[in-house]
């Protein structure tokens, strides 16, 4: 591989800090960038100060330079306020998958590129191959358990061929035991887990509550009869079980459906959570669009379930080939090929009222 | 730091160690280092030696004035929107008022006026913007709070003021004025406070009593000497290094403005100090410039880093009603004693090289 010079996002974490030091062994040069995407409080992830430190101590200890760079608006305009609208909307989105969407592989790609870099890295367990014919093709990493893909499904063609993962290749274990090997001071710290904005102390409901008004909703059965109410229907997602309101000991319900509009929360037994298509919309392809089999996963370590799919316009209708679990709206839904090795593309889950797949309300 | 500053410490980290608050022989040389310092210093600025409080650094002095003035007593405090963070910031706390700055971030005198009243307690407005370099007009605000509060106390943060104007003629309008040595070739982590004589202020730092229980803790003899000694070169050097870097600064603006389209000079120069250049450039980004131009060895920067370290948009511009994208093409940059002719063509062809490739590839 010649030498590149390759702007390295360093979140303050352990893939990161090792995937320098394996762009450092690779002979690449090395610029080590932290984006500063949130502006208020924060416990975890990519926005901490504590982050930035421990990036800057990992860069230093590379001798890379090292930059902050300040993304806040275009986090906010891209992240941070779509997740706020969804969720007024009753969608449930999802912040990471758009924050690599627009911010790590678009803002920060444009940045390297006009900065005159080859290639941006990041410390996702992804691995990107090459076809023979040259064009890129997005592989789940080397760690299954660790595998990142899902998250960065997005990837086309063009930010593939500047994009590198240096950590795809190796298990989870492999990198912590390299950042002890180094003596890195992140050799040990916890993997981040939730949303980066959103503090553990305060969650998800102080969060929107303090942006949104939460409206009341009323729960129902599928024939439509109230069984209870909820304070802030905003805060309930399709698949729930608890804090929908209704008294414990009775049957098991879920929620099928959340309709804002209508101040509705459709709820349902097992059997009713089940389905036998899936609508996607705002489709992103690695290559070419396809059709025909394909494997679904639709959470970052959902186990990722058979369906034929067929393209409808902009649209994807996905035809399971056991039924499946309803999928909240906003998900993101990536699509593989039938070895389940590599990524197709992916889009987002749409909205479908529970009376488009069952008895009338 | 100026050598004269450097050499001037050093003896204060070996032979003449002692602690100035001591009773024995070498205590009492530490403590004629900083009475002599005191004087030297006093001297500079037009003030009586005691009136000469040190500290550890300018915001440290900023925070003194303005906390110090409310503690105890409360009542308003009044500071400008293009302030540094170190008074704006202690004003917000107190719940104080924030009055707005003109289109080149002169303290707007009709809204300072509105906001004075019998309830003012501090008036804080600096004498130099560390952003853009506009030279607030303080003999006007100072008439202006004696005829509208006249009980209030006027501060001035001088920080950025020591090297363009003789502070002679700054001290007799205020009654509290902040300088950092850092800003005049002294070393970081020492600053100093005036405080008019017979003025009261509640010390924010509580111990062994020291600068006459104004600023308890432990001398900075060193940093102290060094800050006296940079504080005087910089006052022997002010006229003469006033001409040579405004026209430096001059032609670096001239050639940066007339090789490149839609650069906009932030401050008329009538307005502000010699050394300041301060552009703003359309359709780029102050992240990227600064990182091509710190690529060629050319250190300047755009406003306020946060804690994190990443560039905040900028307060003063937001003040002066600069729109934030334009804003977002800030760059300034600082002449100093150290500059050169040679560094200036240097700076011309760098910043309008890196400008040109960041306009080649646009983003956004």
């Amino acid at each position: 591989m010649t030498a590149m010079k390759v702007m390295l996002a360093m979140s303050g974490g352990v893939d990161s800090s090792v995937a320098g030091v394996l762009l450092q062994q690779q002979g690449h040069d090395v610029v080590g960038v932290t984006m500063k995407l949130w502006g208020g409080d924060s416990d975890s992830g990519c926005c901490s100060v504590s982050d930035v430190d421990d990036a800057r101590r990992v860069a230093q200890q590379l001798d890379i330079d090292h930059l902050v760079f300040n993304f806040g608006d275009d986090f906010n305009q891209h992240v941070v306020a779509p997740y706020v609208r969804d969720h007024a909307a009753g969608i449930t989105p999802n912040p990471c998958v758009e924050c690599n969407r627009h911010l790590k592989f678009d803002r920060l790609l444009r940045r390297a590129d006009q900065l005159g870099f080859d290639s941006v890295a990041t410390g996702h367990h992804a691995r990107i191959d090459q076809r023979p014919d040259g064009s890129y093709l997005l592989r789940r990493g080397a760690d299954a358990a660790k595998d990142q893909s899902y998250v960065v499904h997005m990837l086309g063609q063009e930010a593939l061929a500047r994009t590198m993962f240096p950590v795809g290749d190796i298990e989870k274990s492999e990198v912590r035991r390299l950042a002890a090997d180094m003596g890195l001071r992140t050799a040990s710290k916890p993997d981040s887990q939730d949303v980066c904005f959103i503090t553990s102390t305060g969650g998800r409901e102080t969060f929107l509550g303090d942006r949104i008004p939460f409206k009341p909703g009323r729960v129902v059965d599928l024939a439509g009869v109230q069984l209870g109410v909820v304070e802030s229907i905003e805060m309930v997602t399709i698949g729930q079980r608890r804090g929908i309101g209704l008294p414990g000991g009775g049957p098991k319900r879920y929620v099928l459906d959340v309709d804002v509009s209508r101040g509705l929360v459709v709820v349902g037994d097992d059997a009713d959570t089940q389905v036998r298509e899936l609508l996607v919309e705002s489709l992103t392809w690695g290559s070419d669009p396809v059709h025909g089999d394909v494997l679904v996963q639709c959470s970052a370590h959902g186990e990722p379930q058979r369906g034929h799919l067929t393209l409808d316009g902009s649209r994807a209708i996905i035809e399971w080939a056991e039924p499946q679990r309803r999928i909240a709206p906003g998900q993101s839904v990536v699509l593989y090929e039938v070895t389940n090795r590599y990524v197709l593309g992916g889009g987002t889950a749409v909205t479908r009222r529970v009376a488009d797949d069952s008895a009338p309300l | 730091m100026r050598a004269a500053a450097v050499e001037a410490m050093m003896p204060f980290f070996s032979e003449r160690f002692a602690n100035p608050s001591g009773s024995h022989r070498f205590a009492r040389d530490a403590r004629r280092a900083i009475d002599e310092a005191r004087d030297q210093v006093a001297g500079v600025l037009g003030v009586q030696p005691g009136e000469v409080v040190f500290t550890g650094c300018g915001t440290e002095a900023d925070n003194a004035a303005v906390t110090g003035a409310l503690a105890g007593l409360g009542g308003d405090a009044i500071c400008s929107a293009a302030e540094h963070h170190a008074v704006l910031h202690p004003v917000q706390t107190a719940n104080g008022i924030v009055v707005g700055v003109d289109r080149v971030g002169h303290v707007d005198l009709d809204q300072l006026e509105q906001s004075l009243s019998g309830e003012t307690r501090i008036v804080s407005i600096m004498a130099v913007n560390n952003e853009v370099g506009t030279v607030t007009d303080l003999a006007a605000v100072s008439k202006l709070v004696r005829r509208a509060a006249p009980q209030a106390l006027l501060h001035s943060d001088a920080v950025q003021a020591p090297c363009w104007i003789d502070l002679r003629t700054i001290a007799p309008l205020v009654d509290m004025m902040s300088l950092s040595a850092h800003k005049f070739g002294g070393p970081k982590g020492v600053g100093v406070l005036t405080i008019r004589d017979g003025v009261k202020l509640a010390p924010q730092m509580l111990g062994g009593g020291q600068e006459r229980e104004r600023r308890s803790g432990t001398h900075n003899v060193a940093g102290i000497v060094a800050l006296a000694v940079a504080l005087s070169a910089t006052d022997d050097e002010r006229d003469i290094e006033n001409d040579r870097l405004r026209r430096l600064r001059d032609q670096l603006v001239d050639a940066v403005v007339r090789g490149l389209d839609g650069v906009l000079e932030t401050v008329p120069r009538n307005r502000k100090v010699a050394g300041s250049a301060h552009i703003c450039i359309e359709g780029i980004e102050s992240e990227s410039l600064l990182f091509l131009l710190d690529e060629a060895e050319l250190c300047a920067s755009a406003a306020s880093a946060c804690a994190s370290g990443a560039m905040e948009p900028s307060h003063v511009l937001a003040a002066m009603g600069v729109d934030r994208s334009l804003a977002g093409g800030a760059l300034r940059i600082s002449l100093g004693h150290t500059t050169t002719a040679a560094d200036v063509e240097r700076a011309i062809e760098v910043v309008s090289n890196s400008v040109r490739r960041l306009r080649r590839v646009r983003v956004g």
